[in-house]
This record gives structure tokens, C-alpha cells and sequence, in this order.
């Protein structure tokens, strides 16, 4: 038995090994084959923007490099000829308030559907999620008509008050996933020392479920930051418009695309987003790890 | 240092009664076991004592007022949960000193009460370590640190060992025990452990289907127990009990154990009998007083003969199993006894620690 089992470890071993190794070559190969499809647009975007409007306009070019000289007129023309820092700002005041907002209501609606018990707090649950799944191709059209009886079309206000509808619902559900995984003895063991309910939340359930919070605030951000069809719709005025929506209107005039303009602003618009997120994933993992809601 | 009162308390769930109208009462630092299988109701006594649970009839007092209506931070209680509860982002001493904190205790006094505590529970140098790199042992530490920190009127054991496997727990029941000598503090602890409830307490409280069933210290559980359920819940292994007849004989009492059996009843119990006699009974022994008959049988000791089933060597001692009037038994004998299943043991039962039982009310006669 003791030789069957010492020949039969070796053999195992190395056949496992070479399995995992092809396995892993595999994996990298798919992961390699993933990360061009979805970076391939980017880097033609990042090309294109400092290509000039001659090689951009030539159907000699060569879209993966710059052969006629690289050139920051674009950026330059973005940022000193077009209202885009306008729209730059218009977007940060908007996404800073829709994110504090989304946050707000969406913790405390979340803590009080996991951990107090009311009349309709189960059906209140399962209706702010439903609320989720109709789109927003759909909602923009009678919010029009509530964004013009609050008299803030044409202002970027409109967005402050309607993007909450499309995080909040999400937003809330993420939460209470997160709150509901906690221990209900931790709110015991809370309320024994001494917490009342907003020390309970403020104290023990945000910083447990962080990585939720953060999820939750990417997905906020993301909302506010990207969103292309309520600006479209509300606003038309060159000193209200943000980002998604002005650099589209400004650089698309009739059926005249400036291409190298259009990319430009696209990767000033893009890359916020990445700094935040990278930013905010070295919370997100440390959350995960550290923040475990067992023990 | 309180005593904590319970005056005909009532707990109902949607209609059905989980603890029906008990009523205790633990005087200043006693420590005081619930001890019960699950389901009797001594979790929901004990979280209604600390105010988790709403009383929905009857009166709690502690320290001698009323608390039916009082939150839990303001009954001066601390508990120690049977998964720990330690808040995870927070460091040991982050987790003991949370109520001091929440309560605006001056930083030094709570500095001074964490040391003091960790000193007690042997935790110092866990202080900066989240509880997720802590052992079992040192997490239900901690939680009962978290305690004793808070001085308060009564200390409340939610089934604090369960988690712990068995080594660690005969281990933690020691520390808890020598906590208890050090900070004289009343003491409910709940637990379905019969050991534990045994070895720890002052006094137990035997709870069965919501209601007391027995309420004493240990020995007089173990050798005085009120009613079948306790006599058959406290010792291990478990008493044995066979359906058996009272009869009267020339010079006293007998237990007739089926048409083979029969065993003397000692003539100090023949008065306490005596109304029985005729009557179906059942007839209980714990098997350590039961021993393999070597030579003269003591007084009140009866030999018989029993055709073993199962043989359990432990080491320290040998269970044989055999059987008696179709119910199996149990009896402990010496670990020298050379015995083989099928083999005919001669056994002797010490009839001064049998007990009978009444069936109609099963109460302990």
C-alpha cells in the first residue's frame, strides 16, 4: 500500500501541475484577448485625439498610429475655444450633490427596511427595487413634465432632482444586501452598551459594510457622471449643460463630426471616473478584508 | 450588585406561549444557570431579563425596580452573546471599551478599566488585534471583557461555549468560573449544557417547555431532582428508567422489574413508599450507581444478573448496556471488569440512590 501510494503521489502531482499550467495559459490568453476588445477603443480614441484634422480627414491614415505628427490642438480648442470646463464643472456640482444625495437616503432607507420593523416594510423593499427596472428611456418622458412644473428646465438642477430616482432605487438595494448580511447581534451587543439608532448606523453598520457603501457610491457616481438622455432633455443652454451632453452638442454640428475634438473630450470626460475608481477600489478590497462581518 | 426578580414573566410569539408565567429569584451575586434542551424557553428569559425581548406579561426587577420598561443600556446589565458580537472594524480594546465610550467615561477610567480587564482575562497583548485574528477562545475573552469592563449590576451568558469545541470549552469553563470569584458580580448564565450547568452554577434553574421544572443547587438537582425531566436531564450519562410495580413483601417493600427481577427497596424509603404499593411506577437509577458485585453486597445494595448487549471501555471506566424488561440500560462499572457483549455480568444496584416515579404526574415520589 505505502509503494502503491509514493509511485502514485509523483505522477499526480506533475499531472496536476502541468493541468493548472495550461489552465493559467488559457486564462491569460482569454484575459489578454478581453483586455484588447475593451481597450482597443480607448487607445483608438487616445490615438485619434492627437492626430490633426488632415490625418483624421485622410483616407490614407493609418487609425492605430500618428504618422503625420502628433498635435495638442484639440485639447487645446477644447478647453480655450469650447465651454467645456463650463460643462466640466457643471458635471462635478452635479455628481458631488446626486452622490451625497443617493447616499444619504439610500443608507438610512436601507438601515430602517433591515432593522426596524413597520407596517409595508417588506413591500416598501421590493418597491423601491421594482422601481429600478424601468428605464430611464422610458421615465425621462413624464419627468419632462415634473421638471417643467418645478420650473427647472433648461437648468442643471433638473438633474440634481431626477438622477436620484435611478441611483436610489439600486443604491438601496446594494445597501440592504450589505445590512441585512450583519448579525443581528451586533445590534444587540450595540444597544446593551449604551447605542441609540443613529449611533448604531454611523458607528458600527457603515464602516462594516464600506465595501457596500463604496459599491453603492461607484454606481451613484457612475449614474450622475455618464448619463446621456436626461441632459439631452432637459438642457439646452451652453452655460447649463454637462459633460455628456455638451461635448456632443458643441462638437457635433449638423452631420459634422469633430472627430479629434470629440475624442478629446470623451478621454477628459473618462478619466475622472478611473481616478475616483482607482481610488476608491484600494477601500473597496481593504473593506472586504478587514471588514468582515463574521467574528 | 443586584438581584434580579422574575414575577410570573410570560413571553408569546404570534399567539403561543414560548416561557408560560415564571417566576425566580437570584440573589446578589449568585450565579445562576438556565439550563434546559432547546426550545424551553431560557434564551427568551434571559433576553427579556436583558430587554431584548418585550415581557408580555408579569414583572422583572432588577436591583429592586421595575425594568419591564426600560431600554437595555439603562439596566445596567452586560451580555456576553454566544457568537461573540465583537464589532469587527474594531480592535480588541476598540470593542471593550465601545460603552464606556458611547457613555462619555473619561479616557483615563477607560484606559484603567480595560487594563484591569484584560489583566483578568489574560488578553493584554491582543489589545490592537481585530477579532478576526483571534482564536475562539480569545474572542469569547474579549466579549466577556467587554463586560466586565462596564461593571454592571448583573452579567448575562447567552450560551457563551457553544461554539467552542470541546477541549477549549472544559478550558473557558475554568476561566469563567475564576472571573466569577474575582468580579462578584449576580450571574445568569443560560446554556442546554448539563455539565456546565453543574460545574458553574450557585443555583440551577431547570426550564422545560417554557416553565420551571426544578430550581436548586447542583447536588440536590443531582441526587433530589423533583421530576422525571430533571432526573433524567441532570447526570451523564443519563439516569435509567423502567416501567416497574410496587409490592409489598414480608419485610418490606419490592420493585419488581418484569417477571425475573426484582430488587429490595431499603427500608428507610418503605414510609415515603408505602401508598404506592399495586401501583405501576417507573423505577430510576443512574448508572454509576449501579457496579459489577464482587464479593458482599452493602446495605440497601441488591446483586442481580444482566446479559450484556454493548460494551464501552472509556478507559477511566467501562458502560455495559442490557436490557430489562425490554428497555435498554446502562450501568458503569471499573475499567478491569473483563467483560464481552452476550456475556452474563453479575451486577449490583445501590438501591439508597433509586428513585420512582409517579407516571401520572411524572414527579419524582
Amino acid at each position: 500500500m505505502a509503494v502503491g501510494s509514493a509511485t502514485a503521489a509523483p505522477v499526480a502531482a506533475g499531472s496536476l501541475r502541468r493541468g493548472r499550467r495550461w489552465a493559467l495559459v488559457l486564462s491569460y490568453v482569454f484575459l489578454g484577448l478581453f483586455a484588447v476588445m475593451f481597450l482597443f477603443p480607448i487607445y483608438y480614441m487616445l490615438v485619434t485625439s492627437f492626430k490633426t484634422n488632415a490625418e483624421i480627414a485622410s483616407l490614407a491614415g493609418n487609425p492605430w498610429i500618428i504618422t503625420r505628427g502628433a498635435t495638442l490642438y484639440h485639447y487645446e480648442n477644447l478647453i480655450e475655444n469650447t465651454a467645456f470646463l463650463t460643462y466640466f464643472k457643471n458635471t462635478v456640482i452635479v455628481t458631488v450633490l446626486v452622490v451625497a444625495i443617493s447616499m444619504v437616503v439610500s443608507v438610512l432607507a436601507a438601515y430602517s427596511l433591515t432593522r426596524m420593523r413597520f407596517v409595508g416594510s417588506g413591500l416598501l423593499a421590493t418597491g423601491i427595487f421594482l422601481t429600478y427596472l424601468v428605464p430611464e428611456t422610458l421615465l425621462f418622458i413624464p419627468l419632462f413634465k415634473i421638471v417643467g412644473w418645478f420650473g427647472l428646465l433648461d437648468s442643471y438642477w433638473a438633474l440634481v432632482l431626477v438622477y436620484p430616482t435611478l441611483s436610489v432605487p439600486f443604491c438601496t438595494w446594494i445597501m440592504i444586501g450589505y445590512f441585512s448580511s450583519i448579525p443581528k447581534e451586533l445590534d444587540e451587543a450595540a444597544l446593551i452598551d449604551g447605542a441609540n439608532h443613529l449611533q448604531m448606523l454611523l458607528r458600527i453598520f457603515i464602516p462594516v459594510a464600506l465595501p457596500g457603501i463604496i459599491a453603492a457610491t461607484i454606481f451613484a457616481f457612475t449614474v450622475s457622471w455618464a448619463s446621456f438622455i436626461y441632459p439631452m432633455a432637459y438642457l439646452y443652454s451652453e452655460n447649463q449643460l454637462v459633460l455628456t451632453a455638451g461635448t456632443v452638442t458643441t462638437l457635433i454640428r449638423g452631420d459634422v463630426y469633430h472627430w479629434g475634438g470629440l475624442m478629446a473630450g470623451a478621454l477628459l470626460a473618462a478619466a475622472p471616473p478611473v481616478v475616483v475608481y482607482a481610488f476608491l477600489m484600494d477601500y473597496y478590497i481593504a473593506g472586504l478584508t478587514s471588514g468582515a462581518t463574521k467574528g | 450588585m443586584a438581584q434580579v426578580t422574575l414575577k410570573e414573566v410570560v413571553k408569546r410569539f404570534d399567539g403561543t406561549e414560548a416561557v408560560s408565567g415564571i417566576s425566580l429569584d437570584i440573589a446578589d451575586n449568585e450565579f445562576a444557570v438556565l439550563v434546559g434542551p432547546s426550545g424551553c424557553g431560557k434564551s427568551t428569559t434571559l433576553r427579556m431579563i436583558a430587554g431584548l425581548e418585550e415581557v408580555s406579561d408579569g414583572e422583572i426587577y432588577i436591583g429592586g425596580s421595575l425594568v419591564n420598561d426600560v431600554p437595555p443600556k439603562d439596566r445596567d446589565i452586560a451580555m456576553v452573546f454566544q457568537n461573540y458580537a465583537l464589532y469587527p472594524h474594531m480592535t480588541v480594546s476598540e470593542n471593550m471599551s465601545f460603552g464606556l465610550r458611547l457613555r462619555k467615561y473619561p479616557k483615563a477610567e477607560i484606559r484603567a478599566r480595560v487594563e484591569n480587564a484584560a489583566r483578568i482575562l489574560g488578553i493584554g497583548e491582543l489589545m490592537e488585534r481585530r477579532p478576526r485574528q483571534l482564536s475562539g477562545g480569545q474572542r469569547q475573552r474579549v466579549a466577556m471583557g467587554r463586560a466586565i469592563v462596564r461593571n454592571p449590576e448583573v452579567f448575562l451568558f447567552d450560551e457563551p461555549l457553544s461554539n467552542l469545541d470541546a477541549k477549549l470549552r472544559v478550558q473557558m469553563r475554568t476561566e469563567i468560573k475564576k472571573v466569577h470569584q474575582k468580579v462578584r458580580t449576580t450571574t445568569i448564565y443560560v446554556t442546554h449544557d448539563q455539565i456546565e450547568a453543574m460545574t458553574l452554577a450557585d443555583r440551577v434553574v431547570v426550564m422545560n417547555a417554557g416553565r420551571i421544572e426544578q430550581i436548586g443547587a447542583p447536588n440536590d438537582l443531582y441526587h433530589s431532582p423533583a421530576t422525571r425531566f430533571v432526573a433524567g436531564f441532570i447526570g451523564s450519562p443519563a439516569m435509567n428508567f423502567v416501567p416497574c410495580r410496587l409490592d409489598g413483601a414480608a419485610d418490606g417493600l419490592v420493585v419488581r422489574l418484569g417477571d425475573d427481577l426484582a430488587l429490595a427497596v431499603p427500608a428507610a424509603r418503605t414510609e415515603r413508599y408505602r401508598r404506592f404499593v399495586g401501583k405501576e411506577l417507573i423505577f430510576g437509577l443512574r448508572p454509576e450507581h449501579s457496579a459489577e458485585a464482587r464479593g458482599q453486597a452493602g446495605p440497601g445494595c441488591v446483586a442481580f444478573d444482566a446479559r450484556l448487549d454493548v460494551v464501552e471501555p472509556l478507559g477511566m471506566e467501562t458502560m455495559v448496556y442490557f436490557s430489562v424488561n425490554g428497555v435498554e440500560l446502562c450501568a458503569r462499572v471499573e475499567p478491569s471488569a473483563a467483560v464481552d457483549p452476550g456475556e452474563t455480568m453479575r451486577l449490583m444496584a445501590d438501591m439508597n440512590h433509586m428513585h420512582l416515579i409517579d407516571p401520572e404526574n411524572d414527579r419524582v415520589i
